[in-house]
């Protein structure tokens, strides 16, 4: 049964995350009036991307890109097989890492500036999705996600404060404005594409099925707060992913301080401070 | 394999030209003509650009800058002169920097004339490229 759905995901999440960024692409042209590309366009471009020819800039950059795709589709493996929630973080960690080095190994400058603030939005985000197992687990007692999703009451009551936080450092992890400091889909930014800048070809399309892959793997960490709705938790996903387009329109990239600071302020009020007040009450 | 032509990626650079069809080019991004309809993204990326879209004529200063932007696009890719000055310097042509149009520096695959070229024509001529592209796709294939 779980290697059922682990080969489930595998094959379902990049279709799902391919329709959810065609699908963000015409909101946000609507959000600026324009009529947007057809909603099948990620595949088109991801396609095309495979059939370009991959400039390689180091012997090492296509594995270190590979290796990002394998880690975030182990990450997602673990989670939607049912496995525990700490590994599954740890393993997009990992995951996250090997974008780093991708981007470590090239010369051009931007790629470096995006690898720089790709760790810093790292150091940002980390520590809240850590916070979100220890609260996950704190209402349900468990890490196994397997056992979460059998649970009788619904995490999002007890752990709203974390659920906030958690959204907050979403914009982070999906590389939204205002905290699309290391790389963006939009063009014209001071880096140029960041961190993507000397990926071509093969290894960009890599990354986007990566980074479809990362997507549906965090909208069902926002799933589990809801996890014994299945309906209410699929919809507040959903919600949730058009708040984060809504606000990656509205908002003008920030510098990497008041990320930092910003982010870290909201894991300490709303996240440790969910905790705390959940402890107390048990006292 | 036709999905090169859902989704041509261009890099638009600013030779020595008057800005004219500089503003014109970015003009097609914008919500009147909005190009993204048919999945075309300015990129500002040599390595992720299918199109290649250059306006003004070429220059002494620029020209390298030209072939260097050219060399780092991955094949298959297609170059468009958009402009009069692209296309043959135009009147800046008997200036004693200036090489003339583009293709002294580079091969170019479509020519736009037009003082300042229109959106429209802009628009017709990365299609019209788009053709170019899907050949040079064949080609690669067959010479790999």
């Amino acid at each position: 049964m779980e290697i059922f759905s682990i080969i489930l995901y595998i094959i379902l999440a990049p279709v799902a995350g391919g329709i959810i960024a065609g699908a963000d692409r015409i909101i946000t042209a609507r959000m600026q009036s324009r009529v947007g590309p057809p909603i099948m366009q990620p595949f088109y471009d991801v396609l095309k991307l495979f059939s370009k020819q991959n400039l390689v800039v180091n012997r090492f950059h296509v594995d270190y890109v590979l290796c990002f795709l394998i880690f975030t589709v182990i990450s997602g493996g673990i989670f939607f097989g049912g496995g525990n929630l700490l590994l599954c973080i740890f393993a997009l960690i990992v995951a996250n890492v090997f974008l780093v080095l991708a981007a470590y190994c090239s010369n051009s400058p931007y790629t470096l500036i995006g690898a720089e603030r790709e760790l810093l939005q790292m150091l940002a985000a980390e520590p809240m999705l850590l916070l979100t197992a220890v609260a996950l687990y704190n209402v349900t007692g468990t890490f196994d996600i397997s056992d979460m999703l059998k649970t009788t009451h619904t995490p999002f009551l007890y752990i709203p404060g974390v659920f906030v936080a958690l959204s907050y450092v979403l914009t982070i992890k999906l590389r939204k404005s205002p905290f699309d400091l290391s790389t963006s889909h939009h063009a014209h930014q001071e880096l140029v594409k960041g961190l993507t800048t000397e990926m071509a070809g093969p290894s960009l399309g890599f990354f986007e099925l990566a980074h479809w892959y990362e997507t549906i793997l965090l909208l069902g960490l926002i799933y589990l707060f809801f996890a014994n709705m299945p309906i209410v938790g699929i919809i507040v996903a959903l919600a949730i992913y058009f708040v984060e387009i809504l606000i990656d329109n509205i908002n003008a990239r920030i510098k990497w301080e008041l990320m930092l600071k910003s982010a870290w302020i909201v894991t300490l009020i709303l996240g440790v401070g969910n905790l705390f007040v959940l402890y107390f009450l048990s006292l | 394999m036709g999905f090169l032509k859902k989704s041509p990626w261009i890099l638009h650079y600013d030779g020595s030209s008057c800005n004219g069809c500089d503003i014109e080019v970015l003009a097609a991004l914008m919500p009147k003509y909005d190009v993204e309809r048919f999945g075309i993204i300015n990129t500002g990326n040599p390595k992720h650009a299918d199109v290649f879209l250059i306006t003004g004529s070429v220059n002494e200063q620029n020209i390298q800058v030209i072939k260097n932007i050219y060399n780092q696009m991955g094949e298959p890719k297609v170059v468009v002169a958009v402009g009069i000055c692209a296309c043959t310097g135009h009147f800046f042509a008997e200036c004693y920097n200036i090489y003339g149009g583009v293709d002294k520096a580079i091969p170019v695959d479509v020519y736009v004339p037009g003082c300042a070229a229109r959106p429209e024509v802009i628009i017709d001529a990365v299609i019209k490229g788009l053709a170019v592209l899907e050949e040079k796709q064949k080609n690669m294939k067959k010479n790999a």
